[in-house]
């Protein structure tokens, strides 16, 4: 299973973190510096596994942000790494040519995207469309709900006048 | 300066609003959070945030709260505390609106764990939710449940999320699977009520549903036997055609990854029949086709294909599968380790670790390749070929393996050597079967990492080499060697420092007369050493006595304390007791091996069980002869009661007195060494000192001390003579050598009283000069912490503190951790504590080295935070203070 996931930029700031496992709030950013500085140490050319206290975390980088996870060392760091590239490509889909600044202003939908790939640290869908359309839909279930909202106060707006 | 403007206006609109309306936007807080400089900025920015949302909810305004959540979690992100907001989750998840609960339920996640009684009070509201008409609310909660939630609420909401997995939607039945592997996980006794609808659900065709559904199973069986055996019996055929219809499938265009059709789901999948197939050959016959299909036929030129062919080596490896297949899987191993991307090599190494206890031929025969990537630049992988090398090491092969492995050592990375020296010290002493091989690679590996050296190691030498008589001469000369190539690598020179000095005859007969540059060859740390054995030869080589002489009168004058006094005692004792020398500095005995083991054995087992008190020792095991350095204050009353119990002699007493007094200094036994007394789990550092049992007070040596028995000399004899007395301390003498590393640097007064008048008033105002003053760091109502100093020669920006830690009350502390900091100028490195339990009343202390280097010497004076925490009668304890008070000049 998936212990937790972060994402963090090259300069060490974190961009999404989920935990699978209770980690306590004081030890969750402890184990985010122990990885981040673990990771962002690495040259480019070596391997996508470190080993991490009984743990392995299986990390790859794209342009400048790293997505982890920390996996069982039993567990397929392979297809972890294929898990990884999964994520990157819906996000990408989704916000169409993703780039860190969509992630930092809009972490909360990186959230529902993950949401809907990771639950309880395994594996929930491996079709990217399906993925999609099931955070458009509730996107525009929130959508709807705001129209009704406004719609609904300038009647009331109206009414009052 | 378009940024900075940007900063005054967000400041300025910031101050504006009123505190009740948090008004700024959470794009508006992000961008003014990016663009503060400093952290100090930016932390002010998130403290008027926090204000304002705090505001907001004491207001308790629904229409911001979500809005107030979001940015609640971005801030949650950058580390800052959001506790106050926890109860907005629960506000929001209880809200009608979807955009209110999808947010609640993010915000549930990310702000709480499971430990947090708060989330006991969402069950009901999970509840509701779950039996909503909209299948996105339900998808919420159960996304949440399976994601946070603890084993009560697993108990009590688990017959919904069972329900919801018959549900009609495919996005619920997944999520209620998944949710189900978190219920599981924490309450295995529910795992009965699962495994009959997830079987059911195999015959399903959405693939989230199936890989799902495989994930549940997979938990059922490692949570339950009786699952394990249902699913054999029931859902084999299902996952035979479940793996058969993917990977036959035709291009899908939703599924594909690099031309491979769910690569996800073929991987879970055959997780799964690893599961079920293990110890059980009714179902891995059934497998065997598939498996080798999925073995030949996958593409291997992709992340995804390797992904799958690793997954399925794995399941062929656990399962009892043909030896064909194994054959296959081996090869694609064999083929992978030949890859020259770095991470199916790593997989592959990690594979091989597993199936060397399944096909142990097979793996070696890798073994070439596998040595090739314990060079590897990346550390990951070095690290996996080194473990894999360790496991493949049997008697025949120990020796090429070896050699590799200590050349290697040579151009090793410095942060790798240590890992490496490890474990070619545990291969070597693990399948040495001649001495001489072994004392040779133990040469080697002092030569090139003498620093990586764990100290059992080089101690376990000594005790070989001490038996290993027909070898002392070979020994010795290979160490003379060593030293003068490698002479900075600490364990070597202590090692060969040790050898010379018992030895030095069989170095000399052989090589001729080279002992004169020996103690020159020996660093300055050392020199202590060189000291001692250089007294050591004196008794042995008159001819160069007056040489050594001149060195020992030359390190009088040393700056280093120790050296010095040593220096002063061996001159008194070459000066004034020419009688007793020779009988002083007699060869030490042979050391008992079998015994040591025992004792290595018994020490590794007190550091993991340290808690336990030291037994009582009963006054036969005081019978050693070495048993003086009591942690009294008149040694030689001890050593009398010692005889006094074997025969009563004391008519001795009188003449005795001057030698057993500078007998007692030498061992170093002042009145810090009754510090040393009673720390039982300092014996895995001070192994070689209790070993000879110099220094052993009653506790240390407590509980190891029936099974040691003293080396065969002047056991019960009665002692009336003087000779024959000192004759039962002259074994000491040569083992100060050995102790000097370990044992805390005598304080200066006492030394100088002990020193029975001897030294000069020179040398006293030589120490005063050069030593400080040792203060007292710390002193509570618990704990009193002494500071002893040290200045290393030539260098005067470092510090060597000597801290003891004496406890004060009358329960002994545990777990005892000592911490310090301090300012930027200084650097400080700490060594290991000689323990982690400080013993009641004062009753022996802990001893740690510190290392101070003061960059600003002479400018600025040396301070310290210093922080104890410790566990005294089951419950923490922690106490901080500030040392101010360092003598000047550090």
């Amino acid at each position: 299973m998936i212990h937790f996931a972060l994402l963090i930029s090259r300069q060490g700031k974190v961009r999404l973190t989920k935990w699978y496992t209770p980690y306590p709030q004081k030890q969750r950013s402890k184990v985010i510096k122990e990885v981040s500085t673990l990771i962002l140490a690495r040259g480019p050319k070596l391997c996508n596994f470190v080993d991490w206290q009984g743990c392995r975390v299986v990390y790859k980088r794209y342009a400048s942000l790293y997505f982890c996870m920390c996996i069982d060392p039993a567990d397929n760091e392979l297809e972890t790494l294929q898990i990884i590239h999964h994520f990157v490509e819906i996000l990408d889909r989704y916000f169409g040519n993703v780039c860190e600044l969509d992630l930092i202003f809009n972490f909360h939908k990186a959230y529902f995207i993950l949401d809907e790939i990771l639950i309880a640290g395994e594996l929930q869908e491996s079709n990217k469309k399906a993925v999609l359309r099931l955070v458009t839909a509730q996107d525009s279930l929130v959508e709807a709900a705001k129209e009704e909202a406004s719609s609904l106060s300038k009647i009331i707006a109206q009414a009052t006048k | 300066m378009d940024t900075v403007e940007k900063i005054v206006e967000d400041f300025a609109s910031d101050i504006a609003m009123s505190p009740f309306s948090s008004g700024t936007r959470l794009r508006d807080m992000i961008r003014a959070i990016r663009a503060c400089k400093t952290a100090a900025e930016e932390r002010a920015v998130v403290r008027r945030e926090c204000a304002a949302i705090r505001a907001a909810i004491s207001e308790n305004e629904p229409e911001l709260r979500h809005r107030n959540m979001a940015k609640l979690m971005f801030i949650h992100m950058l580390g800052y505390p959001t506790h106050f907001g926890q109860m907005e989750c629960l506000k929001l998840i209880a809200a009608a609106g979807f955009p209110e609960k999808r947010v609640g339920y993010l915000g549930l996640m990310l702000l709480l764990d499971e430990r947090q009684e708060v989330l006991m009070l969402v069950t009901n509201s999970l509840k509701q939710d779950l039996n909503h008409s909209n299948q996105f609310i339900v998808g919420l909660a159960l996304c949440a449940l399976g994601n946070i939630c603890s084993a009560e609420m697993a108990r009590d909401l688990a017959p919904e999320v069972e329900r919801l997995m018959r549900s009609r939607e495919v996005n619920t039945k997944k999520k209620a699977a998944l949710c189900s592997i978190r219920i599981v996980r924490k309450v295995p006794d529910l795992a009965e009520n699962f495994m009959a609808l997830a079987t059911s659900l195999l015959k399903e065709k959405h693939h989230g549903v199936l890989i799902s559904v495989i994930q549940l199973c997979t938990e059922l069986c490692k949570a339950n036997k009786d699952a394990l055996e249902y699913l054999r019996k029931n859902c084999i055929e299902g996952l035979v055609r479940i793996l058969r219809d993917v990977s036959n499938s035709s291009y899908a265009p939703e599924y594909d990854v690099a031309g491979i059709s769910d690569p996800f789901l073929h991987i879970r999948v055959l997780k799964l029949m690893r599961i079920l197939g293990q110890g059980d050959a009714d179902c891995s016959e059934y497998m065997n086709d598939i498996l080798a299909q999925v073995a030949t036929k996958t593409e291997s030129n992709k992340n995804a294909g390797n992904a799958i062919l690793y997954e399925c080596v794995q399941t062929i490896m656990g399962i009892e599968a043909t030896s064909g297949l194994r054959v296959l899987a081996i090869n694609i191993l064999g083929r992978f380790l030949l890859n020259r991307d770095n991470n199916i090599r790593y997989v592959a190494l990690n594979m091989l670790m597993r199936a060397i206890t399944v096909d142990a031929q097979a793996v070696q025969r890798h073994r070439t390749t596998i040595l090739e990537c314990v060079k590897d630049a990346d550390a990951s992988i070095r690290k996996r070929a080194l473990e894999l090398v360790f496991l493949l090491v049997n008697d025949t092969n120990v020796k090429p393996l070896t050699k590799e492995l200590v050349d290697y050592l040579d151009v090793a990375d410095p942060d790798y050597k240590g890992d490496l020296t490890a474990r070619i010290c545990s291969i070597v002493e693990k399948f040495s079967q001649e001495k001489l091989w072994y004392l040779d690679q133990m040469f080697k590996v002092l030569s090139l990492a003498g620093n990586h050296v764990k100290d059992d190691v080089w101690h376990a030498l000594i005790v070989v080499l001490s038996n290993a008589s027909e070898l002392q001469g070979y020994s010795v000369r290979s160490l003379y060697r060593a030293l003068q190539a490698y002479g900075e690598q600490g364990s070597l020179v202590r090692v060969a420092v040790w050898c010379i000095g018992e030895y030095g005859e069989m170095l000399v007969n052989n090589v001729g007369m080279l002992e004169g540059e020996e103690p020159i060859t020996v660093t300055e740390s050392n020199a202590v050493d060189a000291a001692e054995v250089a007294l050591n030869r004196s008794s042995r080589f008159p001819s160069t006595s007056e040489r050594i002489k001149q060195i020992v009168a030359h390190n009088k004058e040393n700056i280093a304390l120790e050296l010095q006094q040593r220096s002063i005692e061996f001159s008194s004792i070459m000066q004034r007791h020419q009688s007793i020398r020779s009988s002083l500095l007699e060869r030490m005995p042979v050391l008992d091996e079998a015994s040591y083991l025992v004792k290595r054995a018994a020490t590794t087992q007190a550091t993991i069980s340290s808690e336990k008190p030291a037994p009582a020792v009963t006054p036969g095991g005081l019978k050693l002869p070495n048993g003086v350095a009591k942690p009294t204050a008149a040694p030689l009353a001890d050593l009398l009661d010692l005889n006094s119990d074997v025969a009563p002699a004391t008519t001795a007493a009188s003449t005795t007195t001057a030698p057993s007094f500078f007998l007692q200094d030498l061992l170093g036994i002042g009145g810090t060494n009754s510090s040393m007394a009673g720390v039982p789990s300092s014996a895995s550092t001070d192994i070689l000192m209790d070993l000879l049992s110099i220094g052993s007070s009653p506790s240390q040596s407590g509980p190891l001390a029936p099974n040691f028995s003293p080396p065969g000399q002047a056991e019960t004899k009665p002692v009336p003579a003087i000779p024959e007395a000192i004759d039962l301390l002259g074994s000491l003498s040569s083992s100060s050598s050995l102790s000097a590393e370990t044992k805390p640097v005598p304080a200066i007064p006492q030394a100088m009283d002990l020193l029975d008048g001897l030294s000069s008033a020179t040398s006293v105002s030589g120490l005063n000069n050069t030593a400080h003053p040792s203060i007292t760091a710390f002193q509570s109502a618990t704990l009193k912490i002494t500071f002893d100093f040290k200045k290393q020669p030539g260098n005067p920006r470092e510090t060597t503190i000597h801290a003891t830690f004496t406890n004060l009350t009358s329960s002994t502390l545990t777990d005892f951790i000592f911490q310090a900091a301090v300012p930027k100028f200084v650097q400080l490195r700490l060594d290991p504590a000689s323990g982690n339990t400080v013993p009641a009343s004062g009753n022996g202390s802990v001893t740690q080295g510190l290392n101070v280097t003061n960059n600003q010497h002479g400018q600025k004076p040396l301070a310290m935070r210093i922080r104890m925490s410790y566990k005294v009668n089951g419950e923490d304890g922690l106490e901080q203070g500030q040392v101010s008070n360092f003598p000047s000049g550090l």
